[in-house]
């Protein structure tokens, strides 16, 4: 069995799960806190007793843990991955005919969450004043028109056999480059991340042609990160009269397990990679403001 | 005041009580929630010449949070924020380094079959 730990020391690295709540949630860890202990913050020892382990790495999702971070500093990153990695995202709907029954409104609200496959990193943000150009805008097209299926038998009813273009798909969205965009991005087709959502249903006459502009944003949907793998922090022991008194649960405060998905943009790494860059920048942004401006 | 004048808004506030000295400051800082504010409340609170440090978001409607620091010693609160973001900065080019060193590795092993 292990040495049983110290109080002091479980209070300073463990959350504990008790019957009734949470103990010792925040981090104590502060100079001055505890006698005895130099909590001043050291580089070399946090460069030394930090890890990641990448557990699961594929193109839309992974898993890793990282270990010897404090949860304020963890919780950024999830923060970011969750809400501020940028993505190409549908803006501007210029709808010139839709004669679906579908509204004008609600065509547009479904086109602007359909996830478009192009690297953010290639785009500038775009200036709200200026007109749209090649290095912030991608322009998208979507023209269709349902038809009757001449070679639909007499007497069939299903709709699948009598009309043609009847459901129109993400896939039916097209990439109309702008400027040099055809030569610059030559290999990597720009287009939705998947082909069958559904967007609207037509009916034979009835018919949609619309311009969409994507310009770079910070996506609210990009990615999910859950904490938890195996661990469900479940407290049914205690609920055992028998056992509650010989157990004692608790979890590591700097453990972290991330688990991201991707929506397909970007592979799952480079959101990661991404989200830190993202918090470095923030501290950059605010460290050059308080150069260039006289502090006193 | 650190406002500065013309068309641009201010990223960076900073907000004293009459009389009260450098080193208990409120810096206003623009466009920020509790993701820069909690991380870099860690980073400045394991400074031993913090006395305080803490932030709100002023209203759920705004996009701004005040992040306080009180210093002893007489020191100016601006230098343990200086400090803090400096920190901050160098952990997350840590983790950035650690987490691609990771990856690179993983991917490395995932495509060699195994012995």
């Amino acid at each position: 069995m292990a040495a049983p730990m110290s109080n002091v020391e479980e209070i300073r690295s463990r959350v504990i799960l008790g019957e009734f709540g949470v103990k010792n949630v925040h981090t104590t860890d502060f100079p001055g806190n505890y006698p005895g202990f130099d909590d001043t913050w050291d580089m070399k020892r946090f460069q030394k007793n930090f890890r990641i382990d990448v557990v699961h790495l594929d193109e839309n999702s992974m898993e890793f843990d990282m270990v010897g971070i404090d949860a304020a500093i963890a919780n950024a990153f999830r923060r970011i991955l969750l809400a501020e990695v940028p993505t190409m995202a549908i803006e501007k709907v210029f709808i010139y005919n839709n004669t679906s029954i579908v509204q004008d409104e609600v065509l547009a609200h479904r086109l602007g969450l359909i996830p478009i496959k192009a690297d953010p990193r290639l785009f500038e943000f775009k200036n709200t004043e200026e007109e749209a150009s090649e290095i912030d805008t991608i322009k998208l097209q979507l023209k269709i028109k349902c038809s009757r299926n001449p070679r639909a038998s007499k007497d069939s009813s299903d709709p699948q056999e009598l009309y043609l273009n009847h459901m129109v798909y993400s896939k039916d969205i097209e990439w109309v480059p702008i400027g040099n965009q055809a030569d610059v991005f030559a290999d990597s087709c720009i287009r939705p991340v998947h082909d069958d959502i559904l967007i609207a249903q037509l009916r034979p006459g009835q018919e949609l042609d619309i311009i969409m502009h994507c310009v770079k944003g910070i996506g609210k949907k990009v990615a999910k990160v859950v904490n938890s793998r195996l661990d469900t922090c479940s407290r049914e022991v205690l609920r055992h009269s028998d056992l509650k008194n010989c157990v004692k649960l608790g979890r590591v405060r700097d453990h972290f397990i991330f688990t991201v998905e991707s929506t397909g943009i970007l592979p799952p790494d480079v959101l990661v990679t991404e989200a830190i860059q993202v918090l470095m920048a923030k501290c950059q942004s605010f460290l050059s403001e308080m150069n260039s401006v006289d502090m006193e | 005041s650190m406002a500065e004048e013309g068309e641009k808004k201010p990223v960076l506030e900073m907000v004293q009580a009459d009389g009260a000295d450098d080193g208990c400051v409120t810096f206003v800082m623009h466009n920020e929630d509790h993701t820069l504010g909690n991380s870099l409340r860690y980073m400045i609170m394991k400074n031993p010449d913090v006395e305080f440090c803490g932030y709100t978001i002023t209203h759920p409607s705004e996009s701004k949070i005040n992040f306080r620091i009180q210093t002893r010693g007489g020191i100016p609160a601006v230098e343990p924020l200086q400090n803090g973001l400096n920190e901050l900065h160098e952990v997350c080019q840590h983790v950035l380094n650690t987490f691609q060193a990771r990856v690179n590795e993983f991917k490395e092993a995932q495509e060699k079959p195994m012995e």
